[in-house]
Order: structure tokens, then C-alpha cells, then sequence
């Protein structure tokens, strides 16, 4: 048994037979030609095809992979459209007099080269995606094209690197596991196997390839990017069990994925996800979360040295909402306050800062961040489908206030000719006692509300969250809080607004049947709890007891 | 002909995607354009390689210059382009 270290990029398991992956297309020989004229047929003919199969490959990633990674395939067809490779390939053929392949080659050898030198890790994997559109022209120029393996047994695929059009032509079904002796998780070929789901091991070394031969016994981990050639007893044994585990755990989540948050008695709720950047975006997505129910804007201004302007915060909010492609995004507006201290905002030192100038306060007092902070998030609402959400209220001018300037707002957009989205709800957080006391007069002002139980534990209980010695004090389940919570839920539905949970209870299983009996709408959580979460709202049955 | 710069504000630059895009809006216009980094020589800005071994990242001002028929309705497409996706 020898083991071979390389970079896990998808955490599975695999155990199988190595299949060593081979292009088919065999080196590139230089041939004098007479009839240059058909060589340059030859390379159109050729790219056609290539285009086909491009064409086809991006139809089978889109429906594999999704959008945002079948991309690359476009791009490739672009490439192949390039002016300057064109012309260098033509160029070549005409005045060297050589054959069509050659001329390809070259010109690859030369695009990849001028990638490859750039200091810039990004361009410099670019050069791959040369190489891959120029190998495909040339197996494209002889019969055949990219040949597949034959056998019906899975196998794991051993290569040099893998193409991102060669990873997903590989036919999922017959493929355990792929082992790569080149190549970096930054790859388009990692990210690619990381949504095809199949175990994969990067980097392994060219020692690796040399030592294999088509047919042996492997394991593959994905954890730890460990691989094991001809594996003994004990470690055959052990990785089994580790397999079966894994394939548990995702038969489980698998399972969940794609259905809905339905009840026995068929109540269906809403489960979002909370996040604080647009980084978190595909983990929203992995966990199937419905929409997003709190997206924390502070990141923002904490990221920036000085107040974020209306572009860069338009362009943030707008990648959300197109990442989420029409699914809600409810985007909190700024939440900050003496404990989230950021220097330019120059807050002054407060003895207590929970009860402090905060959220909203800041706000209302220094129109300019908000009225800037607003024009953004109304610009970015006719990409998607956004709900804009006030943090710290406590009374109803203050809703008013904030509600006249979103009407200025979106006054001056209309005059200004630019688009907004007149469906945009607006929400606020109800994270004070007094906002959850007058709950009924807050809610015909607004679409929603969204429960902060974390502030709204700490002030209904007098308890700061910050202070260790409270803990025995703090009962999160406390009576107190839950009253407050179900008379803002009764207020909200008769006023015709929906009530969300955006705090850390939403995500507690063992009250999740007394939120969902309040009749709320909405649970907002982080995203590896969206599924659990999902699990426990499919076995309440609300008829029951 | 038609003159205009802009500073990128994408983090990641013109990386692969919008360099494409930008190449398809080009193309649909009969005016040749060009684009300049500071510091080194313009280039066709329809040639998708080199726009993107240009290496343009967040913070570098790129010159483009729009001549032929159609200018104005190009010039006012790129830049609109350039603000909504760079």
C-alpha cells in the first residue's frame, strides 16, 4: 500500500479501480503542406464542430452544474472566435506552409505562454482554457474526436489535469472519483467537481501518476486528500464504513433538498437563510434556503475606510439579488452602534451602548448615510426581489420617518429616469419590547416584521448579552419573550402583514412547533441549519395535541 | 470619434466573463473601438484575449476610443456597460 497526498476539493469517499485518462489526440507533428487554402478549410470545419460540442457541453453543464459555472463554455466559444488566434493560426498556415494542427498548436503554445506569465493567479489559470479550446480544434481536425472509456464499471479517473470541458464530458454515471496529479483548487475543473458532487483529489504529483496503472485498487478521500493505491484490509475495511457514514448523511440532506417546508397537517412556512456578506451566498444556495431573511449591511461600511458610496453599495446589493434570482432578499439597513464601533463613523463612547445611538438612530439623525444607503438598495431592487428591513424601532414616527424618506427616495429615482421595483416590501425588526407592545400600530404601516429574539430577550430581560455573568439569568425560552412574540405574530396577520423569527431561536428544533402555532410565516436562519430545520417542520403535525 | 475613460471598481477586474460580454455589446456595433490601459499601447477592444492579458483590475483607469458611424450610441452602451457590470 502507498499513500499519496494531494488537495481534497469535494469532501466524499471513494473506493474503486483507477482508469488512467487519455486524450486520445496524439502529439502534434509538423507537416509542409501544398494547398494552404484547405488547411484554412480544415480549421473552419474543425471549429464548427468545436463550437457544437462546446454548445452541447454548456447545455449538459447548465443543467449539471448551473449557470455561473457552465458559463466558462460560452467563453471558450468566444475564444475560438478570437480575432488574433484566427489570425495567428491562419497566419502560420499561410506563410510556413504547415498543416492546420501544427498551426493550432503553436498559436496555443503562444496565447497560453502570454497568460501563463501574467502575475495574476486568475489570468494565469486562463491559460488552461487555451489549451482546452486548442486540443478540442485539433482532435476535432482528425476522425474520432475525444474518445471515452468503454467498460460499464466505475472507475476513477486518474489525469494529469482535467480540462473544465473535459471534467464534465466525463460521463457522471461511470465516474467514482478523480485524481489529478496537476492543477489547483482555484480551477475551474475543482469548482466544477465540487458541484458535480463527485469525489475529487487535486494536486496528488506526477510521482502518483507514474506509479499507477489502469485497474488498480484505489481510495480516494476527499476530506483529506489522501489516496491510497493498493489499499490493505484494514483501510478498505475502515474507509467502507466511513463511506456508508458519508452516504447517509447526504442521502439525508438529499432527501430534503428541493422539498418544501410543509407540515403533517400541511401548513407550509418559509425557511431563509441569514447572512452577512455576499460570500455566504452559495452556502444559501447548497442548503436550498427559500429566499434570504437577513442580510446584515454592515459589512459594508466594517469593509470600507470610509462611508461606502452609492455605487459600490448598488453593486453589492444588486449581486445579491441577482445571485438569488428572483427568490426574497430582505436587506437590513445599517446596525451599528457604540459595541460595532467603525472609525470614520467617529460614535462617541457610551457607558451603555445596547441602549445607546444605534441602528436606526444613527439613521434618522444623519439622513445623508441613509437617504445614500436607501437610493442603493431601491436601484438594486429592479434586479430581484427585495424587501428592505429597519432595525431598533420603538415607536411609530420613527416607521413614518423612515418611510417618508423612502418615498423621497424613490421620487428623486423617477425624475432621475432610473428604474426601482414598486414591489418592494419594507419591514422592520421588532427587537424592542415597546415595538412588540404596539405591534398593532406598527403593522399597517408595513408589509412585515421580522423577530431579533437575541435583542429581544436581552432588553425584555434586562439582561446585557455581553456579560458572562448573566447567563444563569438569561432563559431563552423565558415566558416573557415568547408572549411578546405571539402578540406581534396576532397583530401582524390582522393588519395583513407576515411575521418572520430572524434571531438565534428560529433555528432552536425544540420551539420550532410553538413558532409554527403562533402562525409564523417565516424562519430565517443560518444556512447549514435550513435543512435540519426543514426535517423538524415535516414531522409537526399541528392537528395533534 | 468619441472619447471616454473609466476607473474599474470590480474587485476582480475585467476577469474572463465581462470581457466576453463586453466583446459581444462591440461587436454589435459598426464602429471600431479601442481600449487603452495607462501605459501601455490601445488595443482592439473586440480582440477578447488580449483584452483580457490587458490584466485590468479594480482601481485601473482604462481609455476607450469609439469611431465610425454609430459612435455616439456605442460610446453611451460601453459606458453604461462598464458602470452596471465593472
Amino acid at each position: 500500500m502507498t499513500v499519496f497526498q494531494g488537495k481534497g476539493v469535494y469532501g466524499a469517499v471513494a473506493i474503486g479501480k483507477a482508469s488512467i485518462f487519455s486524450r486520445g489526440g496524439a502529439d502534434v507533428r509538423r507537416e509542409s503542406i501544398d494547398d494552404p487554402a484547405k488547411e484554412l478549410e480544415r480549421v473552419e470545419a474543425a471549429k464548427a464542430l468545436a463550437v457544437e460540442q462546446l454548445e452541447a457541453i454548456h447545455d449538459k453543464a447548465l443543467k449539471e452544474v448551473g449557470e455561473a459555472n457552465a458559463e466558462i463554455f460560452e467563453i471558450h466559444i468566444m475564444m475560438l472566435d478570437d480575432e488574433d488566434y484566427n489570425d495567428s493560426i491562419r497566419n502560420i498556415i499561410e506563410t510556413q506552409k504547415v498543416n492546420a494542427e501544427y498551426a493550432v498548436a503553436v498559436t496555443s503554445d503562444n496565447f497560453a505562454e502570454m497568460f501563463a506569465s501574467m502575475d495574476d493567479a486568475y489570468m494565469q489559470a486562463r491559460s488552461a482554457d487555451v489549451k482546452d479550446i486548442s486540443n478540442r480544434l485539433i482532435a476535432c481536425m482528425s476522425e474520432g474526436g475525444s474518445g471515452s472509456s468503454e467498460s460499464g464499471e466505475k472507475m476513477i479517473v486518474c489525469a494529469d489535469d482535467l480540462a473544465p470541458s473535459e471534467t464534465v464530458s466525463l460521463d457522471k454515471d461511470k465516474v467514482l472519483a478523480f485524481v489529478t496529479a496537476f492543477g489547483s483548487s482555484n480551477s475551474h475543473t475543482a469548482i466544477l467537481a465540487r458541484n458535480m458532487n463527485i469525489p475529487a483529489v487535486i494536486g496528488a504529483g506526477e510521482e502518483f501518476l507514474k506509479s499507477i496503472s489502469d485497474g488498480d485498487m484505489l481510495i480516494v478521500d476527499g476530506h483529506t486528500g489522501e489516496i491510497y493505491v493498493d489499499p490493505d484490509e484494514d483501510t478498505v475495511k475502515r474507509y467502507t464504513e466511513k463511506q456508508e457514514a458519508d452516504a447517509k448523511k447526504k442521502q439525508l440532506l438529499q432527501e430534503l433538498k428541493g422539498k418544501e417546508n410543509i407540515t403533517l397537517d400541511g401548513t407550509k412556512i418559509n425557511v431563509y437563510a441569514n447572512i452577512g456578506g455576499v460570500a455566504s451566498i452559495g452556502s444559501v444556495l447548497a442548503n436550498d434556503a427559500g429566499g434570504i431573511g437577513l442580510f446584515r449591511s454592515e459589512f459594508l461600511y466594517l469593509e470600507s475606510e470610509d462611508y461606502p458610496t452609492e455605487e459600490q453599495q448598488f453593486t453589492a446589493y444588486r449581486k445579491v439579488l441577482e445571485s438569488m434570482a428572483g427568490k426574497k432578499v430582505i436587506i437590513r439597513t445599517l446596525d451599528i452602534g457604540a459595541d460595532k464601533q467603525i472609525d470614520y463613523f467617529k460614535l462617541d463612547k457610551e457607558d451603555n451602548p445596547a441602549l445607546g445611538f444605534r441602528a436606526i438612530r444613527i439613521c434618522l439623525t444623519r439622513p445623508e448615510i441613509f437617504r445614500t444607503q436607501l437610493r442603493a438598495l431601491y436601484r438594486a431592487s429592479a434586479f430581484g426581489n427585495l424587501g428592505i428591513m429597519f432595525p431598533m424601532i420603538t415607536s411609530v414616527s420613527e416607521v413614518k420617518k423612515c418611510l417618508a424618506m423612502c418615498e423621497e427616495v424613490k421620487k428623486e429615482l423617477q425624475s432621475d429616469g432610473i428604474k426601482y421595483s414598486e414591489d418592494t416590501e419594507i419591514g422592520i425588526m421588532i427587537e424592542t419590547p415597546a415595538a412588540a407592545v404596539i405591534s398593532d400600530k406598527l403593522a399597517p404601516l408595513v408589509d412585515f416584521f421580522s423577530v431579533g429574539t437575541n435583542d429581544l430577550t436581552q432588553y425584555t430581560l434586562a439582561c446585557d448579552r455581553q456579560n458572562a455573568k448573566l447567563e444563569s439569568f438569561v432563559d431563552t425560552h423565558h415566558e416573557a419573550v415568547l408572549r411578546l412574540i405571539e402578540m406581534s405574530a396576532k397583530n401582524a396577520h390582522v393588519n395583513g402583514a407576515w411575521i418572520g423569527i430572524c434571531g438565534e431561536l428560529g433555528a432552536d428544533l425544540t420551539l420550532t412547533e410553538t413558532f409554527l402555532r403562533m402562525g409564523i410565516d417565516e424562519l430565517s436562519v443560518s444556512p447549514p441549519y435550513v435543512l435540519p430545520l426543514r426535517e423538524k417542520i415535516r414531522s409537526i403535525d399541528l392537528k395533534q395535541g | 470619434m468619441k472619447e471616454f475613460t473609466y476607473t474599474i471598481k470590480d474587485e476582480i477586474g475585467i476577469h474572463a466573463r465581462p470581457a466576453g460580454n463586453l466583446v459581444k455589446l462591440i461587436k454589435g456595433f459598426s464602429s471600431a473601438v479601442t481600449i487603452e490601459k495607462e501605459g501601455k499601447a490601445p488595443i482592439n477592444a473586440t480582440a477578447l484575449m488580449k483584452l483580457m492579458s490587458l490584466g485590468v483590475k479594480c482601481g485601473d483607469t482604462v481609455k476607450f476610443s469609439i469611431d465610425g458611424e454609430d459612435e455616439e450610441a456605442a460610446a453611451k452602451a460601453i459606458e453604461e456597460f462598464m458602470t452596471a457590470n465593472l
